[in-house]
């Protein structure tokens, strides 16, 4: 089947439908395509909050500069300062959508203090902010009648003359493939936390939209800035949010030591992600964790704190690891939890693709830089979600239809066809992405050291050659999820080897890309972004470009 | 440790292992859900994992064709609700050293929604149901300008908490037995979305949502049975908002409906002689004067004949009803 809209949006996580909101406000005729419900996407597992200087007593400077330290000086001064400058308007919209924030005395929003922050500027619903947004915005993608295809995994971008001009897709429940056109595409698909074992992120989270933009041509852009996030449940490695320090939690090592205090004097626990991990990763080290944790103590905030403002964290620590936070610390690790690097737009959402946009975790502004501050990834979502929405919905207006494509279809059709006859070999597309994702925690995790690179590309070359041989496990139609799952490993498989090249060629430590060998930043040389891009087969082309730097030169980072 | 899992199987295409054993047809009312196979894995897994990990584990080193919906695996993106045992819970929160019964966990779709494979339902009618009580915000005039938020109190946005975190994995629906029997009621999913929207001071729209909400399918038709109290996973008590906004729609006089004369033909009863009057509720909560609606009820009161349940014709009052009215006038409201 082949149906036509003006704005494609890949993925209904917030950037996606903010996008899609924004595009249909525009009167583009906008169509959602997405591989779970939207309410399933990954961003409501975001639990902090959402970061605006909003009070009298803050300004988008300050959130800018903060934002900039916090990226180690990568992040591009002209977008920290849009998204900075409009985040206020942004989040008092969702209020007005209905969002039911935290509010003070005086019946106005309401924070809570965030790592990395030099004031309290995150505005939160208890500890289930993402949600209270994705929700809010489900309901308003439906208010405005926004078509949804739902349960629809797009298998490749359809190109004509250079251009992105729709997609192929699979509807799961009939197994049948799709051409999807349009006159431009905005990917808001999510990060890529499966590639890494353990990992905060969803199932869902296996870089489809990277890998998709990637094979169309779209260059990604600081792919190696992998986060790792300071508080992730032993065991299970889900998220204890970072709110928990912010409400005033401690971590303590096995001598009952705030060992902060070593690496972050002035900001102790609420230093930025990057510092706080590697502290962590070194008292682990130096023989001071508990069964390779450290412990997030919450116990001196009493009850009332920690059932009314972290319920959900509370719930999930009795759950998984049977511990009552109000009685006893729980114990946590790094964990890694965020992808700053994705494909490079500029400060409006647009890739170097004409048609092509971007927006949220998928893309890279860059906002983040070398390391993203909590709060502001649902803020990057909804600032950049509605931007892209905008400029793509203009870009559509004088654009003409497209009209091929189908020889596109025609080869996802056979490309799948193939797939599924694959004869068994005895090895499993499962096996294959765990061996891969502890390999990437292992040499491409918080430290990073160039003979482990070295050793992480060829392994990741011989996984490539397992993974062209590995049979899909169900040869039916309805609702097959093994044959999905290849095609997510196919998607993982390209992102690997973009961030482990992006990490051999960054000779310098910088937020969250910390190499042993070379443990200095060096602005000299690295105060530049690494783009790779596919140009056929082979290794993919490396560029670079500038850091845009308006008012924050860099400094000397300490918190 | 090892546990052992019975999955239920379904696939339109009709290829099933060897060892999946047709099982029972489902009871009413769900004797219109196809019948599944059963297949038993046995998977070896930590001593606290879940039935999530179990499935998982299935799915990826044992029978790749299983179908399962999930994502976050801990209870925030509501994906893998199914019955577990007979009853609707999320996968990843249910612990399978408490879900094993005689040795092992039966984990299928339920049969109250359609299937679509395996564990995998048709979420249309949860979703559908979610729309159709307008689940946004309907502003109150004037909207603050772009720069203000609306001034509210925390308490009022704290009241909301429990209907917003809901993850809408529609395990309360599964179990309803309202709906069971009437496809058309809207369920406690979208009656606590209802009230969420119905109960927020920034909405413009509360008299029409209660309008709406008190309509045949609507807030009276819940039976009290408790099951998405017991279901819901992140203690969003559906029933509770349900007998939030039967409140609110009768405090602003949404009394015209065969709900509330129930309600209140129960209330006058116990009010003036203490006890109920079976004989007169069913009347009163069609309507006196509602002919046709009368005659419909004439087969119920037959069958409460046949089986000999049909209430006395003479109906007394408890020794000391006055004591009971006085309860009433210190309650106050509508019937003092």
């Amino acid at each position: 089947m082949i149906t036509d809209h003006d704005v494609l949006v890949l993925g209904a996580g917030l950037a996606g439908m903010r996008a899609a909101l924004e595009a249909a406000r525009a009167g583009a005729d906008v169509a959602i395509v997405t591989k779970v419900h939207p309410i399933r996407s990954h961003s409501s597992a975001a639990q902090g909050g959402i970061n605006a200087a909003i009070a009298e007593t803050d300004s988008w400077e300050s959130h800018a500069f903060d934002t900039v330290k916090g990226s180690d000086y990568l992040a591009d001064q002209d977008a920290v300062e849009a998204m900075t400058q409009e985040a206020p308007r942004d989040i008092i919209e969702f209020e007005h959508m209905g969002v039911i924030f935290f509010r003070g005395p005086d019946g106005k929003l309401g924070t809570r203090a965030f790592g990395g922050a030099s004031q309290a500027r995150t505005y939160f619903v208890g500890d289930i902010t993402g949600q209270a947004l994705l929700v809010t915005l489900y309901d308003q993608i439906l208010k405005a009648g926004v078509k949804v295809y739902e349960e629809w995994f797009a298998t490749a971008l359809h190109m004509e003359e250079g251009a992105c001009r729709g997609l192929v897709a699979l509807e799961m429940v009939t197994g049948e493939l799709h051409l999807l056109r349009s006159k431009a595409v905005i990917v808001g698909a999510g990060g890529l936390g499966r590639l890494y074992e353990p990992s905060t992120n969803a199932l869902i989270c296996t870089g489809d939209g990277y890998a998709l933009a990637y094979r169309a041509g779209a260059p990604l852009m600081d792919m190696e800035m992998v986060q790792y996030h300071p508080t992730t449940l032993a065991g299970s490695g889900f998220l204890m949010t970072e709110a928990a320090r912010g409400e005033g939690a401690y971590l303590l090592n096995s001598l009952n030591e705030r060992f902060m205090k070593r690496y972050a004097p002035n900001k102790m626990e609420l230093a930025a992600r990057d510092v706080t991990s590697r502290a962590e990763a070194t008292e682990i080290g130096e023989g001071r964790g508990i069964d390779g944790n450290v412990l997030l103590d919450l116990r001196h905030l009493g009850p009332d704190v920690i059932l009314k403002k972290l319920p959900q964290i509370h719930e999930m620590a009795l759950d998984y690891l049977g511990i009552d936070m109000v009685k006893e610390p729980v114990p946590v690790r790094p964990g890694m939890h965020y992808q700053m690097g994705g494909i490079k737009t500029d400060v409006e959402g647009a890739t170097p693709v004409p048609g092509l946009y971007a927006a949220g975790e998928v893309a890279c502004v860059s906002v983040h830089g070398g390391n993203r501050l909590g709060a502001n990834s649902l803020l990057d979502t909804i600032v950049f979600g509605r931007r892209s929405g905008k400029v793509a919905a203009e870009y559509a207006k004088n654009t003409p239809a497209s009209t091929g494509g189908e020889a596109l279809l025609r080869n996802e059709q056979e490309r799948l066809r193939e797939l599924l006859a694959r004869p068994y070999t005895g090895e499993t597309n499962a096996g294959l992405r765990l061996e891969l994702a502890t390999m990437m925690d292992e040499l491409v995790g918080l430290y990073r050291v160039e003979a482990g690179l070295r050793e992480a590309l060829d392994k990741l070359d011989g996984f490539r050659q397992r993974y062209e041989t590995i049979a899909v496990g169900d040869k039916g139609r309805i609702f097959n999820q093994a044959l999905t799952f290849s095609l997510e490993l196919g998607h993982m498989l390209d992102c690997g080897e973009t961030i482990i090249r992006s990490a051999l060629i960054r000779t310098e430590s910088r937020g969250a890309h910390t190499r042993s060998d070379f443990p200095e930043r060096n602005d000299k040389e690295w105060l530049k972004h690494i783009l790779l891009a596919r140009r056929g087969e082979g290794e993919p082309e490396l560029s670079y470009l500038p850091v845009t730097i308006t008012r924050w030169q860099p400094e000397v980072r300490t918190y | 440790m090892q546990f052992t899992i019975e999955v239920g199987r379904f696939n339109p295409e009709g290829t099933y292992a060897e060892n999946a054993v047709p099982g029972a047809p489902f009871p009413a009312p769900w004797d219109r859900s196809p019948a599944r196979r059963y297949q038993t894995f046995t998977v070896d897994l930590p001593e606290h994992a879940v039935v999530l990990d179990a499935l998982i584990a299935i799915r990826e080193y044992q029978d790749q064709s299983l179908a399962v919906r999930c994502a976050c695996r801990s209870a925030i993106c509501g994906s893998c609700a199914m019955w577990i045992n007979g009853h609707a819970n999320l996968a990843c929160k249910s612990k399978l050293s408490a879900f094993t019964q005689d040795g092992k966990t039966r984990v299928e779709s339920p049969p109250s929604m359609p299937i679509i494979r395996d564990l995998v339902c048709d979420m249309k009618p949860f979703w559908d149901k979610h729309l159709a009580v307008k689940p946004w915000l309907q502003n109150k005039q004037p909207v603050p300008p772009p720069n203000e938020e609306y001034r509210v109190s925390n308490a009022a946005m704290e009241e909301l908490i429990q209907e917003v975190s809901c993850i809408s994995c529609s395990a309360c629906l599964m179990d309803c037995e309202s709906f069971a029997v009437n496809p058309d009621f809207l369920g406690p999913q979208a009656l606590a979305q209802a009230f969420r929207y119905a109960g927020d001071p920034r909405d413009a729209e509360t008299k029409e949502r209660l309008a709406e909400y008190s309509k045949p399918g609507g807030i009276w038709d819940c039976t009290h049975c408790y099951e998405c109290v017991t279901q819901c996973p992140k203690g969003v008590a559906p029933l509770e908002q349900i007998l939030k906004l039967r409140k609110m729609a009768v405090d602003a006089g949404f009394t015209d409906n065969a709900g509330t004369r129930h309600a209140d033909a129960f209330a006058e009863s116990v009010r003036d002689s203490g006890r109920l009057n079976e004989l007169t509720l069913m009347p009163k909560s069609v309507g006196f004067f509602n002919i046709v609606g009368q005659i419909k009820t004439l087969p119920s009161a037959f069958n409460l004949i046949r089986a000999g349940k049909f209430p006395p014709l003479i109906h007394k009052a408890i020794p000391g009803v006055n004591r009971i009215k006085t309860i009433f006038e210190r309650v106050g409201g509508r019937f003092k």
